[in-house]
């Protein structure tokens, strides 16, 4: 609802519905009351998320509480009200309505997001089923790995947008590149970690059927991993798109979420509610990757019900 | 397959773990006969897992010569003779039961319909069916453990090779398994090596016990048992019984097992039996 159009969190809805049905479902009325449950939930942790906000700021000005430069008032801390008010107004004189502007950055960060994260993802699986195949690779290459995640990727963003648009590609291939840099590690660690997860008996079992590698491989370890991968695919979910924002703000990418945020952050003084609205819709872009992971979990795992996370 | 065919032969199998470290297994020699069913009881640690995994050629020997189907271990593992099913049903709980007991059929190229007509049997053979789709999640053990015995079935090789396979179960379920164990033996013809703990349950299912002992692990005696077939609930009460359980334990004792061998249905077995002769 928040995106404007109704096809996204519709689908979304629509896939996790189909999931729950696979599984041996409750009867119906259950099913509603466990619904109704945890929409009330939800409803009543927004509240008191807001009433801390509210209280926070109405305190600071109360007290004129500040951290070092920092003080708590109407610019530093808008109203959550306004904030979503600024959604429906106008962006600009008798321009569209700002939540259209971000509906559209948003499709732009996410389909950065998505390529980013894809390409991470197999890439990550992919080293972590090499390396689980022999522990010289994985003594040799894996600190250069870890390592890798400690380049700072605001400092490297740029040489990756100049080394690929140099070779033609287009720069959002770049933002997914760099979305991509973040997405890996979590799935190579979680994947190594899943493969070797496989129970020994069953590695036992396998050999019996005289199985080779792939066969291992395809029928244990991999089936055997997707827990954990799918520990390493949520988090890495959220990471590809913030990764995907960070990209966009050296890149110059036009029209995507970074770029709004570079945007309205310059008018913020004048118009926070603006910045405060796209983080806002930055947030529900990830939780929107993070519940397409969740989704595609329900599908594809098939463990004991005490054995899902 | 001619009744006197030996089906395994092993000859001074020696097995040491590590370097020059334990010695878990020693001069090993038996023979096992087509269509036999040959348990192997011994307390912790005299190895008899070992030497079913050394049979399997799922560990190597240190020395000694092991001969399967007239072949080596190796071929005989690479040629798929033998099923084995271990003390856990090791069910991957990502297939249904039909696709679990397919995962051999599957290994070996099996099409898709031929999968599930052998399937279909191999349900029946276990008292399974219905279950086709089921997870086995939702299964009891002992469900779980008949669902591991077919997979172990189902490309009917001549060697089954169990592990303890039903140690995890309690009496009452281990019992039943026992009769429909037996059963599926008759009906498949297949040779059998059951390492067990209890004495009770090697009795009651094996033409031979192999009794051994541990550090390092020997066999100290084989018990052939005589007990008329085909057994059933009333074999437990025959005379003869308590006659076998009381040999192979007091071969136990004569190996220095006996005190690690506290199985409380076998205990109470033979105080029953002691008492009724």
């Amino acid at each position: 609802m928040l995106m404007g159009r109704r096809p996204v969190w519709y689908g979304l809805g629509m896939a996790y519905a189909a999931a729950a049905r696979v599984r041996d479902a409750p009867p119906a009325a259950e099913r509603l009351l466990a619904w109704a449950r945890q929409g009330g939930l939800l409803l009543a942790v927004l509240g008191v998320l807001w009433g801390l906000w509210e209280l926070f700021r109405w305190a600071g000005e109360q007290t004129g509480l500040h951290i070092g430069q920092f003080r708590v008032n109407g610019t530093t801390f808008p109203h959550l009200h306004d904030i979503f008010m600024t959604l429906g107004e106008p962006s600009r004189r008798n321009g569209p309505m700002l939540i259209e502007v971000l509906r559209d950055s948003a499709f732009v960060t996410a389909k950065e997001a998505a390529a980013g994260f894809a390409l991470g993802a197999s890439i990550g699986f992919l080293i972590g089923v090499v390396l689980v195949h022999s522990r010289l690779l994985q003594r040799g290459v894996l600190p250069y790995i870890v390592a890798s995640q400690t380049v700072p990727i605001l400092a490297i963003a740029p040489m990756v947008v100049v080394w690929l648009g140099g070779r033609g590609l287009p720069s959002w291939f770049s933002v997914a590149v760099i979305a991509a840099f973040l997405t890996f590690f979590p799935v190579t660690i979680n994947t190594l970690r899943g493969l070797n997860s496989a129970d020994p008996r069953a590695l036992e079992l396998m050999r019996s059927y005289a199985a080779g590698r792939l066969a291992v491989l395809v029928k244990v370890r991999v089936p055997a991993s997707l827990p954990y991968l799918f520990a390493a695919l949520k988090i890495s979910a959220t990471a590809s798109v913030v990764g995907a924002i960070i990209g966009e703000l050296p890149a110059s990418v036009g029209g995507g979420l970074g770029n709004a945020i570079l945007n309205f952050n310059q008018y913020y003084s004048s118009a926070p509610n603006r910045l405060w609205a796209t983080n806002l819709i930055a947030a529900t872009l990830g939780i929107a990757f993070f519940l397409a992971v969740v989704v595609a979990e329900r599908i594809v795992v098939r463990r004991a019900p005490e054995n899902v996370a | 397959m001619i009744a006197e065919q030996t089906v395994v032969s092993l000859e001074g199998v020696r097995k040491e773990f590590g370097r020059g470290g334990v010695v878990a297994l020693e001069d090993i020699d038996l023979d096992v006969r087509a269509g036999a069913f040959v348990s192997v009881i011994g307390p912790s640690g005299c190895g008899k897992s070992t030497l079913l995994r050394i049979v399997g050629d799922l560990i190597q020997p240190t020395a000694g010569e092991v001969v399967v189907n007239g072949k080596s271990a190796h071929r005989a593992r690479l040629d798929r003779d033998y099923g084995i099913v271990f003390q856990d049903a090791v069910l991957f709980d990502w297939r249904t039961v039909e696709r679990n007991i397919g995962l051999p059929l599957e290994m070996t190229g099996w099409s898709r319909q031929r999968r599930a007509e052998r399937v279909r049997e191999l349900l029946e053979l276990v008292e399974l069916g219905g279950f086709e789709r089921h997870h086995p999640w939702q299964l009891s053990g002992g469900m779980q453990q008949r669902v591991s015995i077919a997979r172990a079935l189902s490309f009917s090789p001549s060697l089954l090779l169990m592990d303890e396979p039903f140690g995890a179960l309690d009496e009452m379920t281990r019992e039943r398994m026992n009769l429909e164990l037996l059963r599926i033996w008759e009906q498949t013809g297949s040779t059998v090596i059951f390492v067990t703990h209890s004495i009770a349950e090697a009795v009651f299912l094996s033409t031979r016990v192999v009794v051994m002992s541990p550090r390092p692990g020997r066999i100290t005696g084989i018990v052939d048992v005589d007990l008329p077939r085909p057994r059933g609930n009333e074999t437990r009460e025959q005379p003869r019984y308590a006659e076998l359980i009381r040999d192979v334990r007091r071969t136990l004792r004569r190996g220095g097992g006996f005190e690690e061998e506290a199985d409380a249905g076998s205990e109470t077995d033979l105080i029953v039996a002691e008492e009724g002769l």
